[in-house]
């Protein structure tokens, strides 16, 4: 299936041209209402959310946006959230679940951004509340990476019922360059990072994190974004249709023990307790 | 009783007869904050705080549970519970037999049921001797059991996190358990539990990104280093120089994310108070 090596996946998954957040919503939903800012302190403008109509259905979506040209990607902090973006999002999920609207993300971060105004308003805190969050919500969560799945940034938008890939996105603990930095104190290792930290779709299938790899034209999505959406549209409705089936706690209980499995298989419980 | 135990227990014995005086030494400790030499013996008395400075090193998951639990009332949990290498990445499975010899760890968590002044709880434990007490896929798999043992038990959960973060060398798994330790702590909490989370020297990354910041109450020991990103970082991201006291537990303080700093000498006491204070309402 790929004939890519996962330092190529790397460079697809951050191509410039590839679609982002913005053009899956222009191009998957009618009548996008833009919902903006946290109702604390800002707007944060690297998440981008609202409501809109999925095939007619009012649905939830939220995705992290990166920008086309410098201007934009200034604005949008090159798609790294501030915890103003985490907390817009957590209040646009509230706001699906208390309306019983579907949630639909779209991910792709080079990560939560490290500066210093953002540790102070709770960087930490903020991504945290969204995985506390996400993990009970009683409404249907699909997630979809569509190019740099970047560490806990990333995750902060992906505890869903069903998380898709694009197949040459990425998704991983860290950037590769973060990874070499930390392991072998060398950045420049970053390639040989791509090598072993199993950061594409397909290891991540192969290990449970992710359910479902959606096909890419030949080239990456960039070269042909139709395309794109023609799939993501047919695996986005054919993932809803099967979790209507489940009530608000079947699908809270079936996130949470997706989860719950991952890493579990290490030593059995103790059978006595104390 | 293996050996790990019956060689962390002597060590203990020895701690409590240092403490008491039984025990004379003329070694000295450095202080890695002040750089200030102090009596090994006034650190111990200390409890590992700088006699000179006050710096809270890092010490042990036992020694920090044995230093707050009432005597004789730790049983651990999970001590089985050992860590995988789901990358099969070069190197790890030797680091983590080498760290299991040195620390008498098997990973960078300890859980435990236990007793203060009387009352019980669930405690886990982050060891930053192992691996800077990064969260694999053992430490989140012992956090979060930690917290479904408090849950049957209907027992309050305390948990102390030291730790940098990820555990790198599980790569994406690791990055799964900040989803499955906050999901866990989460349940826990809307099932009428009480969470008290104390953060230590220090807590960055994936750590604080997940369980340890969602807390009912938060505590921090004094000047320990609490953030998402690693002040490196963050001064290489922004190219200037981060101020003196930066992601500092006193200025989580003064920003809203703390409800007390809590020197190590009083845990016991602090946590006594709030043990007692839910008891009637922590769990119905």
């Amino acid at each position: 299936m790929s004939r890519y090596s996962p330092e190529e996946k790397v460079k697809i998954a951050r191509h410039p041209d590839r679609p982002g957040t913005a053009d899956f919503i222009d191009a998957l939903f009618t009548d996008f209402f833009e919902q903006r800012g946290d109702r604390l302190c800002a707007e944060d403008g690297s998440i981008l959310g609202g409501i809109a109509r999925f095939h007619g259905r009012p649905v939830t979506v939220i995705g992290h946006r990166k920008g086309k040209n410098l201007e934009e990607n200034l604005c949008c902090n090159f798609g790294m959230p501030s915890p103003e973006g985490y907390r817009k999002a957590q209040r646009l999920m509230r706001q699906a679940e208390k309306f019983s609207r579907p949630i639909i993300t779209f991910v792709d971060t080079p990560g939560a951004y490290p500066g210093k105004e953002a540790e102070k308003r709770g960087q930490g805190e903020a991504i945290a509340q969204c995985l506390a969050l996400m993990s009970a919500l009683e409404v249907p969560v699909i997630s979809v990476i569509t190019g740099e799945g970047g560490s806990g940034g990333a995750l902060a938008l992906a505890v869903a019922n069903r998380v898709l890939m694009l197949e040459h996105a990425v998704y991983s603990v860290l950037s590769p360059e973060g990874f070499a930095s930390i392991l072998w104190k060398d950045a420049a290792r970053a390639g040989e990072a791509c090598g072993v930290m199993k950061l594409t779709a397909q290891d991540l299938r192969r290990g449970g994190m992710v359910q479902g790899v959606l096909r890419e034209p030949e080239g990456g999505a960039h070269t042909n974004w139709e395309a794109v959406f023609r799939t993501v549209d047919a695996a986005l409705t054919h993932e809803l249709a099967a979790l209507d089936k489940l009530r608000g706690p079947a699908l809270a209980r079936q996130r949470y023990d997706m989860f719950r499995a991952m890493g579990q298989n290490l030593a059995p419980a103790e059978r006595e307790e104390p | 009783m293996n050996q790990t135990f019956s060689r962390r227990r002597d060590r203990l014995l020895t701690y409590r007869a240092m403490r008491e005086g039984k025990i004379t030494s003329s070694r000295r400790t450095g202080c890695s904050a002040c750089g200030e030499e102090s009596a090994s013996l006034e650190w111990e008395r200390n409890l590992q705080v700088c006699p000179r400075c006050g710096f809270h090193a890092p010490i042990g998951a036992y020694y920090r549970l044995a230093n707050i639990l009432d005597p004789g009332s730790f049983q651990e949990l999970e001590e089985k519970l050992t860590p995988a290498d789901p990358l099969s990445f070069p190197g790890y499975r030797s680091k983590l037999s080498d760290l299991e010899q040195s620390t008498g760890l098997k990973d960078a968590a300890v859980a435990a049921l236990g007793q203060i002044e009387g009352r019980r709880a669930v405690f886990a434990v982050l060891d930053s001797r192992f691996l800077m007490g990064s969260m694999g896929t053992a430490v989140g798999e012992k956090i979060t059991r930690a917290a479904e043992y408090a849950a049957r038990k209907k027992l309050p959960l305390v948990i102390f996190s030291a730790s940098g973060g990820a555990r790198m060398q599980e790569g994406i798994f690791s990055l799964m358990q900040m989803a499955k330790t906050a999901a866990a702590v989460q349940r826990f909490q809307s099932g009428g539990g009480l969470y008290i989370s104390c953060l230590t020297h220090p807590t960055t990354g994936g750590v604080t990104a997940s369980f340890a910041s969602l807390g009912d109450i938060m505590l921090a020991e004094p000047g320990a280093l609490i953030g998402f990103a690693g002040p490196r970082v963050i001064e290489q991201t922004i190219k200037e120089q981060l101020p003196q006291g930066f992601q500092r537990s006193e200025y989580l303080l003064d920003h809203g994310f703390l409800d007390r700093i809590v020197p190590r000498s009083q845990w016991r006491a602090v946590l006594a108070q709030l043990l007692a204070l839910h008891e009637k309402g922590g769990r119905t």
